[in-house]
């Protein structure tokens, strides 16, 4: 059976948009689509008035400035030209909202509560939640009250989190409280050039530390998706970001009830790649780039990347294998080796939670020397992250296939998915060393002032540097052609999409944050 | 997947496996020649060797061989042209012959007395014959000797103008005078009659006193519009040789040959028997054995005049073998073991018509092709059409490296006729998948589809002529803008379908009610094209600047292969990329376009977008390909005029100056010499 993409219902403005339940959908839907000519008309009317009302300065000012008016940004959401009939219906809705917010009328208290009620309604039926935000910040003069907008908000960004997917779309600024709601939310991205993110602005920031900083470099889309790790994409422009978003949304199930969406798929599952049995060089000091290997596993080379331009020793993002959803994690050995150190941790163990909280399989290739030492690491704390993505992995009762590709050592092998964590299939290339560290280092340790140092390190590499150890103790279920990983991983996610597993019962976890 | 694919016949050659040859070869090369060597040998029931330097380890050659042997690391100084490790890879492995394939040690006499001296065969001819043919002048002296035509010259002092007349007379115009101390085509004068060459004197001889100090003039004839046309021959250590017909190679850029034919349009059956007969007797001349290619330039009046002789295999000798049916490498190797040849002069036929694309990783845009490197990410051959050979040496996930040759693979075509052959080449060039190197298919495609050369109209100066400007892709006629508009507006809408089709939920079942008609803008160039689409099953009918266009297609959306009957006709197009964004690039008519399709809502809202400013490229220097630095010719805060040069960059083995496009003072050099860089590294910031 083939059926719709569930229809996004956004909103805009400082604000969080919610789908509508596609169940009530369903119906008013086939509704709208008889009376479908009417509804167009109404739409059109609408527009026609919000433009007369006095808005086309307002709105020429916004194109001005390089952005979308709210009311633009909805309708490119959800396209008229969309494919579907049932948009029809979602982009009427939206555009009323949108049209309000755009005539400005609403005051931040009776915002913040409309918003509200379509947060807890998408949770009620279980429908994703995008915010598109532009928002200056709490308006001084509504005082507190504007405040306690804002902690409605927050509150429902952590009462939904975990239950349907929260995204958040930064089309402007966005200082001061407002900020935390996109923070609480699954998914930040960012516009180039128009969007910023910060607690406080410029002119404090000279006040209180006197450092000079524009705005740009205190908080916009660069420093957020390549410096702080707050975002998670950025995106050229207004048009681009929106259109992006539409892709994205296709990934994700609509609540922690749904199952991974499997989308039809042109290429075959049995597909072997070749060029896989040579993408890891002779040399183990050699890198290669773990995205080749990802882009051709998975279905048609369609991987979307999150936080690419963030620690980028790790690399994670969702693709699909046969159709459906997956998430990739992988370390990167063109980047500092691929090691784990603290950014990476924590990059990699938010996604592996938010994979874990949406029923979405999780696959990790591995080529990891181990977690990165120094004084910097350590006094930044990389016990406690580092603890996180290895607490994310252990939790995690979603469908985990992991695939060694080279260097599996130490505690980091441990963390990646391992067998030990419940993996459920993890396989090793002919080119895999699971191994407590390399060569050089473990017998610089075992036969530390001893001569013919090369001689032993041949012996530990014959013994060790290999998958043979960890596959007859039964920590690899299998050493494979690398050609053939596309072939069976896409033949184990059948079979473990009926996967079962539940944690002891907790209140919550304590993930070491 | 690599090399000859023998799903269609190539050579008629019979394999005679009594005849002992050798037990072991070493083929003394790498990529697609060694593959191709290999090949023979193993139909011979040869064993192989391979010899690979360490960036090499996994290459196919490799694979292909039953043994290898590394030689060296990645530099060919090191490896490929190391002898003392190859002379120790024959001992170990105990190879009783070698194979040098073409470039490397094949013309090496040094390397042939080595072998000599060890009692390993050299596949080629003896030392004599390369010495003799590796000297410029003296091959020259031979060729006269041999009564091959070379072409009419003077060098001397002339001392009036009508004995420079007379001169020019004997030879027959056109000829060139220049001063014989200037060096390449400085000072040139082209003479067509007799009051040209009394001013040509006049120019040249008070340059030749003044600018040289030296009197002696050079006259000779000039070539105009020459071909380059070249004879394969065939010997054996017995005193018999054959001329196998010939190669027009006209179709060169910087004097390397792109696209190659056999046989050539131009000659008729005397000049290439008088060709023929010349170049057998220049081989018999130094006792030549073995294949090899003696050179001609052709006149437009089909005279032809001895350039130089090549004694080893030719890359561009599958069309030879195509139309003759030899297989080469096994006549070498047979030839290489004393036998004698078996072929008479009159069993040599000229069977068809083959034509050989030589596919680089190179961009043809600049300078009709640069080199690019970068891994095969996607890689596919177009063997699964009939009369199709691609000889490569590399396969999906292989580098392209800054180390050797740049060559993807010999794309090969043939049929009963030159039309027969060009039609296939056309098909075969858009089935080729190539992704993750810039390549030369656009140039390629434009060249055997450009009615000069369908026409037969072709010189050496072929690709400057037709385009003074250089290289700029495929332009697009009306109707083709609209079929490939079209396309992209098929192929957007496709995906987006797609995209809503979604297995398997567990909420609400019924299949959603699909549009069937759309308004769309698709972007080309700077072009704006709105478009209404309409779908009926799976045929689109587009219409789009005043035209009517209907798509249809199996729509495969993994495939990079875009197969799609546009108006009626097949046309293979390529899907190079698609983002979310609505960017696509096809690949047309061989040119890939860069498109982007947006609904008409999107396109409206695209239109408030602000323009980013790219990057101010006039004051900074980027290295234009990976590559080393071989010289930095400023230093910060000098002065560089407009074309001053700036660094020297070299990859595979050519050196490329990087000039200034104004004039302005050096700010910042972030280069020096024997760095590698990437492309688009910054090398030189101007101020």
């Amino acid at each position: 059976a083939v059926r719709a993409r569930p229809p996004l219902a956004p909103v805009k403005h400082g604000a969080v948009a919610a789908a509508v339940p596609q169940t009530n959908l369903r119906r008013d839907c086939r509704w709208y689509s008889v009376s479908h000519l009417s509804v167009k008309e109404r739409i059109d009317k609408k527009r026609t008035a919000a433009l007369v009302g006095g808005g086309q300065k307002r709105i020429d000012a916004q194109h001005k400035r390089g952005k979308l008016t709210a009311r633009e940004r909805v309708e490119l959401l959800l396209d008229p030209e969309s494919f579907v009939e049932s948009d029809m219906f979602v982009e009427h809705r939206c555009s009323d909202f949108g049209m309000e917010q755009d005539s400005n009328k609403v005051t931040g208290r009776t915002h913040a509560s409309d918003l509200c009620n379509i947060m807890d309604q998408a949770m009620t039926v279980g429908a994703p939640v995008i915010g598109l935000n532009d928002s200056g910040g709490a308006r001084i003069q509504e005082g507190v009250e504007s405040l306690a907008g804002y902690a409605d908000i927050f509150l429902r960004n952590v009462l939904a989190s975990g239950v349907v997917p929260q995204i958040s779309l930064i089309m402007g600024p966005c200082a001061g409280g407002a900020v935390y709601s996109p923070a609480l939310t699954d998914f930040t991205f960012m516009v180039k050039d128009t969007s910023y993110l910060f607690i406080t602005g410029p002119d404090v920031v000279k006040s209180v530390t006197n450092e000079d900083v524009t705005q740009e470099e205190l908080g916009g889309a660069k420093t957020h998706t390549t410096v702080s790790g707050v975002a998670h994409h950025a995106f050229e422009n207004d048009v681009e970001a929106l259109l992006n978003m539409r892709e994205f949304f296709n990934f994700l199930p609509l609540s922690n009830q749904d199952p991974a969406p499997i989308r039809e798929s042109h290429d075959p599952s049995d597909r072997l790649v070749p060029s896989l049995d040579t993408i890891v060089p002779f040399e183990t000091t050699k890198a290669y780039d773990m995205l080749d290997i990802i882009q051709t596993i998975v279905d048609e080379r369609d991987f979307f990347e999150i936080m690419p331009n963030y620690a980028k020793n790790i690399v994670v993002g969702f693709a699909r294998m046969n159709g459906r959803t997956v998430g990739i994690v992988g370390n990167q050995p063109k980047v500092a080796s691929g090691c784990l150190d603290i950014n990476s941790s924590v990059k990699g163990a938010r996604f592996v939670r938010f994979c874990d909280a949406f029923n979405i399989p999780i696959i990790t290739f591995v080529d990891v020397p181990g977690f990165l030492p120094g004084t910097a690491q350590e006094y930044g704390g990389i016990i406690r992250h580092g603890a996180k993505l290895l607490y994310a992995f252990a939790e995690a009762t979603v469908p985990k296939i992991t695939v060694i590709t080279r260097k599996a050592y130490g505690g980091a092998y441990d963390v990646m998915s391992s067998k030990h964590l419940r993996g459920d299939v993890n396989y090793a290339w002919p080119s895999a060393e699971v191994a407590v560290m390399g060569a050089k280092g473990a017998v610089q340790i075992i036969f530390r002032g001893k001569e013919n140092q090369a001689e032993a390190e041949a012996e530990y590499v014959e013994k060790f540097a290999n998958p043979f150890p960890a596959a007859v103790r039964g920590f690899v279920d299998d050493i494979i052609e690398p050609s053939t990983t596309r072939k069976k991983i896409c033949r184990d996610l059948e079979v473990l999409a009926s996967k079962k597993q539940v944690n002891p019962w907790k209140k919550h976890a304590n993930i070491p944050l | 997947m690599c090399c000859a694919v023998h799903r269609n016949a190539q050579y008629s050659t019979v394999y005679n496996t009594s005849e002992k040859t050798f037990d072991k070869i070493l083929i003394a090369n790498r990529g697609e020649i060694a593959c191709r060597v290999i090949k023979t040998c193993k139909k011979m029931g040869i064993k192989t060797v391979a010899v690979h330097s360490d960036v090499d380890s996994s290459a196919v050659h490799v694979k292909m061989a039953d043994e290898a042997v590394c030689v060296g690391p990645a530099p060919t100084n090191k490896s490929y042209l190391n002898m003392d490790a190859i002379m120790d890879a024959i001992r170990a492995t105990g190879a009783q012959a070698v194979h040098p394939g073409y470039g490397f040690l094949s013309e090496n006499k040094e390397f042939a007395k080595r072998l000599a001296a060890e009692d390993v065969t050299f596949i080629g001819p003896d030392t004599h014959a390369i010495q003799a043919m590796g000297d410029k002048i003296e091959s020259k002296l031979i060729a006269k000797a041999a009564q091959v035509n070379t072409i009419p010259g003077f060098d001397g002092v002339v001392k009036t103008a009508e004995e420079a007349v007379k001169i020019a007379q004997d030879i027959g115009y056109p000829v060139m005078i220049k001063a014989s101390a200037g060096g390449g085509g400085k000072g040139m004068r082209i003479s067509w009659n007799d009051e040209e060459t009394r001013e040509g004197f006049r120019f040249s001889s008070q340059e030749a006193a003044s600018s040289f100090g030296d009197d002696r003039l050079l006259i000779e004839k000039y070539i105009d519009n020459p071909r380059h046309i070249e004879i394969q021959v065939l010997a054996d250590k017995h005193g018999n040789a054959l001329w196998l017909n010939e190669r027009e190679c006209s179709i060169q850029r910087r004097n390397q040959k792109v696209v190659e034919e056999a046989p050539s349009t131009f000659l008729d059956p005397t000049t290439r028997r008088a060709m023929g007969e010349q170049a057998v007797q220049l081989a018999k001349a130094v006792q030549y054995s073995s294949a090899g290619t003696v050179e001609f330039l052709v006149d437009s009046n089909r005279n032809f005049y001895f350039l130089e002789m090549n004694t080893r295999l030719q890359v561009e000798h599958p069309i030879t073998e195509c139309i003759t049916g030899l297989d080469l490498v096994e006549q070498m190797i047979r030839v290489a073991k004393g036998y004698q040849l078996k072929h008479k002069q009159e069993d040599i036929p000229i069977n068809g018509w083959a034509i050989e694309s030589r596919v680089y990783a190179e961009d043809p845009y600049k300078s009709f092709g640069l080199p690019s490197i970068g891994r095969l990410s996607q890689y596919q051959e177009p063997i699964n059409l009939s009369k199709v050979r691609v000889d490569s040496g590399i396969q999906e996930g292989s580098d392209i490296s800054i180390y050797y040759d740049p060559m993807i693979s010999k794309l090969v075509t043939y049929g009963a006729t030159r039309a027969e052959a060009l039609a296939r080449m056309e098909d075969a060039l858009d089935n080729y998948v190539i992704r993750g190197v810039t390549h030369n298919i656009p140039l390629l495609r434009e060249i055997i589809t450009h009615p000069r050369f369908i026409s037969g109209d072709i010189s050496t100066n072929f690709l400057p002529e037709v385009y003074p400007d250089g290289f700029k892709g495929h332009q697009l006629e009306a109707d083709k803008r609209r079929e490939l508009l079209a396309s992209a507006a098929a192929l957007y809408i496709t995906t987006q379908l797609r995209s809503q089709k979604v297995l398997g939920s567990l909420r609400v079942p019924s299949s959603p009610i699909e549009c069937n008609h759309w308004e769309l803008c698709v972007e080309l160039g700077e072009g704006h094209h709105s478009m209404e689409v309409t779908k009926s099953g799976n045929v689109y009918t587009v219409e789009v600047d005043g035209g009517k266009v209907e798509v249809s297609g199996q729509w495969n959306l993994a495939s990079p292969l875009l197969p799609l009957t546009i108006n009626g006709t097949d046309r293979m197009l390529q899907c190079l990329s698609r983002d979310a964004s609505g960017r696509i690039v096809l690949q047309y008519l061989g040119t890939s376009f860069k498109l982007r399709v947006l609904s008409k809502l999107a396109a409206e809202l695209n239109s408030y977008m602000p323009e980013k400013v790219p990057e101010d490229t006039s004051s900074i220097l980027r290295s234009p390909m990976p590559g080393t630095v071989v010289a930095v010719s400023v230093k910060p805060g000098d002065t560089v005029a407009e074309g001053q040069e700036i660094c020297v960059i070299e990859a595979m083995k050519m050196q490329n100056s990087l000039t200034a496009v104004r004039q302005a003072k050096v700010k910042n050099v972030h280069c020096k010499p024997g760095e590698t860089v990437g492309e688009g590294d910054l090398l030189v910031e101007l101020e």
